[in-house]
């Protein structure tokens, strides 16, 4: 973990004195004089922005085009038109194309589509709901299960079961695909440097590009379809599985290795019998995590007609339905609560039995144990440790009780495959109950409420708006936009130099020089403004969230679930009522990002503070300092190193929504992305935008780590 | 335990048996007969779905008449304009059923490639220009005259327009002239980009509930529409060729007549659903009913289109003739 300053061309002053909090790093700072320093370029800065102001800035019309733009089309245009007959384009793409369809076609009929000539899919919801059940009770225990149950019940009692089906398809295949491609990839970069090295960029911009950006390049290639929105997922969602298996095949300690190479393993068995047992949990982590990030793509991908619930939502925003998105939104959530807890289950269960060889076989399993074990043959059960009465199951034992449990969920698939009612699930119509509870009852609820709040509320947001943006986002925004290109790119030098020394001194100037090339200078400025304020945001909410939580075990239950939701909840439902409360305008975009890089922000600042050893804490109790000195004087700044990876993590969250700040009156590069997925003639400008917006975060987050390194302890 | 545990067992199995009986009494699954109703060949139709109501509309119900009347597959990809015109040359898409103008990509894809053909107009008129919730048109009725925009300028400024009044504009899918047209008409306002159509309804929401100016790019046919009467500006009449250097326009946008294209590879295809797509024809108010049904009423577009069919068989017919 390192550790780091303030967001980097943030004046530091600004930050403390707007926190109101003394920040340990602002201290830390006099040492070098990095504040007289940065005084220094600030004074340099103004001066330059008096004498030339909105000179050389660099701004471009929302129609005009620069070469590099027209370029990019040129390029588009080849593949339009010679794309079919080329053996890359229209052969290897292609068949990847053919192949991906098919396989969803295919699993599509058997459990969400009507396979012909039935009129349903091979197999109905309750074959569906059994499978799952029987597959989360395998694999992770009695609470996934349930979690499992109620969630997919919820899928057809809202309404959205075909949806809901698909989406979790694409994301199956998806991350079946990121495994297979990644997990190979992780172990070659953990043995090779030098692979590391060449991938690692790649990953970086695999994560920081916005996904609107290659949207319409990836259906280009792919054309439309399943294929695209899975391709559109795994970009996406491989980098997290290849970092986390390096990581995990890194960790493995020394020791371990030397005393398994004194024992002449082979590279390949030492990988196979030492490397990736041990690496085990750390791998499903990261398929964990694989699985986060592709859910995150189900809105984006349904531009591109991908499948699954990201389609009911766009739908919903289309008629500025509110209710009907949260019903497809809370879903996706669910569909990522499912899948998160039972692989962390699975994980943790693969840990226990990677230790002891048997596993804890957990409720109904040690229920069902209890009947089976006594007529068990012998070679099913094994003596337990000391003190453990029952014998346990060995391996074997356990998978013949699961397959026991499998009769009885094939017959339910059984009965799925001949009965209308359990293959189609139902509505209100057959089941009149459901109409307190199905899909339309809550959107009305949802409707209802949100028109309450917005009406109540709205002349009280809309003045904070105005007057946040006057005093604080306007002068800052014309500080960087209206400075000659020139002075802001030696002005970004500068900051890079005193807070990270030399070699952040040479990304940034790489990424200036990309995002000149772009020709999108000024609206990349318009971006940082946003980018910085939303970034000191989130680390204002953090802070006060983040303490309270880290100090308050009951404070934690309670805002846990709701950092969660916000983190898998896909932005677009929230931006119809970010635009009622706030208006079409920059203070939205910020505010939906603030929305997203909050959760993240938040509890790496409630681990940090957690992470205060409670001896230091007892001290400082004894000597009788007050709650706010506590916090003040001793919780944050010994929980420097959590703070700066929260500030990092949040400002590459912040970036990240930039494209949707875009549609909701942010304007700038995010408008660009927009505009460029949906005018032809634009193409090129939105593909630069999403170049100069990947520069802009490698740019920031290169900083802010070497910044981290340098301040670090 | 172990015995309480055994008849949990049983109970379950019990109960998924139980379900299963009493589930045989709403019957069994029957196979579909091969094909649907029309008996004729129709096979796969895939409609484009550009995203706004006014174009769901069209294309479900062109499609509900393929599928019930024709027996056609109807599938129905989302998509962007672009893509969509994209996906027709690739050959994953086989018709858009309600087209904007788009001179570049008519240019690119029917004239040069020819892999698009046109497929007649829809029968709407799409009209693009600059509109003021209804509220303001009632208490300065001057305003529906561009002329008098300088004089409102101060009315319309906002935290992100500075000194000078706010011009929205919203959905990035159209090419606007706004930029040009505020300089050319030497207008005291600044473009502000929305961003997307969903920022341009709540805005005209909030400023009629309000009472706040709001002065912004709207287009017809929208089912907004039948929930707010927005009142048109108008600018400096079109002319043919006013708008030919997209630099120095300064009249108002043409009025668009929306048509219908189809990928050549279907046009040849021989699928009965082609004539159905070049026969295609309402108006505004038409595609107003049914857009309404969806965005007001909540009705699945399929539900809405089958509404509007039923209560319409006459020009269905036309069209099947």
């Amino acid at each position: 973990m390192s550790t780091a300053t303030a967001p980097p061309p943030a004046p530091p002053d600004r930050t403390a004195s707007a926190s109101k909090e003394e920040q340990p790093y602002v201290e830390l700072g006099k040492k070098r004089h990095t504040g007289a320093k940065l005084a220094g370029i600030g004074i340099f800065w103004l001066v330059m922005w008096l004498v030339f102001h909105n000179q050389m800035t660099r701004a471009l019309g929302l129609q005009d085009t620069t070469p590099f733009h027209e370029w990019l089309n040129g390029i588009r245009d080849w593949v339009q038109l010679h794309g079919p007959d080329n053996w890359f384009f229209g052969g290897v793409l292609g068949f990847i194309g053919d192949f991906f369809n098919a396989v969803f076609e295919f699993l599509q009929k058997l459990v969400s589509i009507p396979a012909f000539p039935r009129p349903v899919p091979e197999i109905g919801w309750l074959g569906v709901v059994a499978l799952a059940t029987w597959v989360g009770w395998a694999v992770a225990g009695l609470r996934s299960t349930i979690l499992v149950v109620v969630t997919m019940l919820l899928f057809g009692v809202f309404g959205l079961w075909q949806d809901s089906i698909d989406l979790l398809l694409v994301t199956i295949i998806a991350v079946v695909f990121c495994f297979v491609v990644g997990l190979p990839t992780g172990i070659l970069m953990a043995r090779s440097r030098a692979t590391s090295a060449v991938v690692t960029p790649v990953l970086d911009i695999m994560q920081t590009m916005p996904p609107f950006a290659y949207l319409a390049p990836v259906a280009l290639g792919f054309g439309i379809g399943p294929t695209t929105a899975i391709v559109l997922t795994c970009i996406y969602a491989l980098p997290p599985m290849i970092r986390i298996t390096e990581h995990g095949i890194r960790g493995v300690p020394d020791t371990t290795i030397e005393a398994a190479r004194s024992l002449g393993l082979t590279r390949g068995q030492m990988l196979r019998q030492v490397q990736l047992p041990m690496a085990r949990r750390t791998i499903v982590v990261g398929i964990n995590q694989s699985m986060m990030a592709a859910l995150s793509m189900a809105t984006i991908a349904a531009l591109v007609n991908g499948p699954g619930l990201g389609k009911d939502v766009n739908a919903a925003l289309q008629i500025q339905n509110i209710g009907a998105a949260s019903v497809a939104g809370i879903l996706i959530v669910l569909t990522a609560i499912m899948l998160d807890r039972t692989t962390t289950a699975a994980s943790e269960r693969s840990e226990s039995m990677g230790r002891s060889g048997v596993a804890s076989v957990s409720g109904p399993g040690v229920m069902l144990a209890g009947v089976v074990l006594e007529r068990l043959p012998r070679w099913a059960t094994e003596e337990a440790g000391k003190g453990v009465r029952q014998p346990r199951l060995t391996s074997a034992g356990r998978w013949l009780v699961r397959g026991l449990w499998l009769i009885p969920t094939l017959v339910l698939v059984y009965f799925s495959r001949q009965q209308l009612i359990l293959a189609q699930f139902p509505t209100r119509d057959d089941w009149p109950f459901l109409k307190y509870i199905d899909g339309k009852t809550v959107t009305k609820l949802v409707n209802d409420f949100s028109n309450w709040f917005i009406d109540k509320v709205d002349t009280f947001t809309l003045a904070l708006k105005n007057d946040l943006t006057n005093w604080l986002i306007n002068p800052l925004q014309n500080l960087l936009a209206e400075s000659p290109w020139w002075t802001m790119a030696l002005v970004l030098l500068a900051f890079a130099y005193v807070l990270g020394g030399w070699r952040p001194v040479v990304t940034t100037l790489v990424c200036e020089a990309i995002i000149f090339g772009t020709g999108l200078w000024n609206d990349t400025m318009i971006t940082l403004t946003m980018t910085i304020f939303a970034t000191v945001l989130v680390m204002l909410t953090a802070v006060v969230l983040g303490v309270a939580m880290g100090r308050n075990r009951r404070a934690d239950t309670a805002i846990r679930p709701i950092l969660d939701a916000f983190q898998t909840i896909p932005p677009f439902v929230y931006l119809i009522p970010a635009l009622a409360l706030f208006g079409a305008s920059r203070f939205t975009a910020i505010i939906a990002a603030v929305a997203y890089a909050v959760p993240i922000a938040t509890k790496l600042v409630a681990d940090g503070i957690r992470g205060v050893s409670p001896t230091t804490v007892e001290a400082a109790r004894a000597n009788g300092s007050t709650k706010w000195q506590m916090i003040t004087k001793v919780q944050l700044p010994m929980s420097r190193n959590a703070l700066v990876l929260a500030t990092n993590q949040g400002l590459l969250y912040v970036l990240s929504m930039v494209v949707i700040g875009g549609l909701v009156g942010g304007g700038s590069l995010g408008y660009i992305v927009v505009s460029g997925f949906s005018q032809d003639q634009l193409f090129g400008k939105g593909l630069a935008a999403g170049i100069a917006i990947t520069a802009l975060g490698v740019m920031l987050d290169r900083i802010a780590r070497y910044a981290a390194e340098r301040y670090g302890r | 335990m172990a015995r309480g545990t055994s008849r949990l067992q049983l109970a379950c199995v019990a109960v998924a048996v139980a379900l299963g009986l009493t589930a045989c009494g709403s019957g069994g699954i029957k196979d579909n007969p091969s094909g649907a109703s029309g008996g004729k060949d129709c096979g796969d139709l895939r409609i484009a779905v550009n995203p706004w109501t006014g174009y769901v509309s069209n294309a479900h119900v062109i499609g509900y008449v393929a599928k019930t009347k024709l027996g056609c597959n109807v599938t129905y990809p989302d998509v962007k304009e672009e893509v969509g015109w994209a996906g027709m040359a690739s050959g994953s898409i086989d018709t858009i059923v309600e087209n904007w103008g788009h001179p570049d990509l008519v240019k690119k894809y029917i004239d040069e490639q020819k892999s698009v053909e046109d497929a007649g107009p829809t029968g709407g008129k799409g009209i693009i220009g600059w509109y003021v919730p209804p509220w303001m048109a009632e208490k300065y009725p001057d305003i529906t005259d561009w002329k008098s925009l300088n004089k409102y300028a101060s009315l319309f400024k906002t935290s992100e327009s500075g000194d000078k009044g706010q011009l929205l504009d919203g959905d990035p899918s159209y090419v606007t002239n706004d930029e040009a047209l505020v300089k050319n008409l030497k207008l005291n306002y600044k473009v502000v980009v929305g961003g997307s159509e969903a920022s341009l309804i709540q805005s005209f929401k909030s400023a009629e509930k309000n009472k706040t100016p709001l002065l912004a790019y709207f287009y017809e046919p929208q089912w907004f529409f039948s929930e707010m009467k927005l009142v048109h500006v108008n600018l400096p009449k079109y002319t043919d060729g006013c708008d030919a250097d997209p630099a120095k326009v300064n009249c108002d946008y043409p009025e668009y007549n929306l048509n219908k294209l189809i990928a050549k590879k279907f046009a040849d295809s021989g699928s009965p659903a082609v004539d159905l797509i070049k026969k295609f024809s309402w108006t505004n108010d038409d595609q107003n009913i049914v857009s309404t049904y969806i965005a007001k009423d909540g009705m699945s577009p399929d539900d809405a289109a089958k509404k509007w069919v039923d209560a319409n068989p006459d020009k269905v017919k036309a069209w099947l003739g």
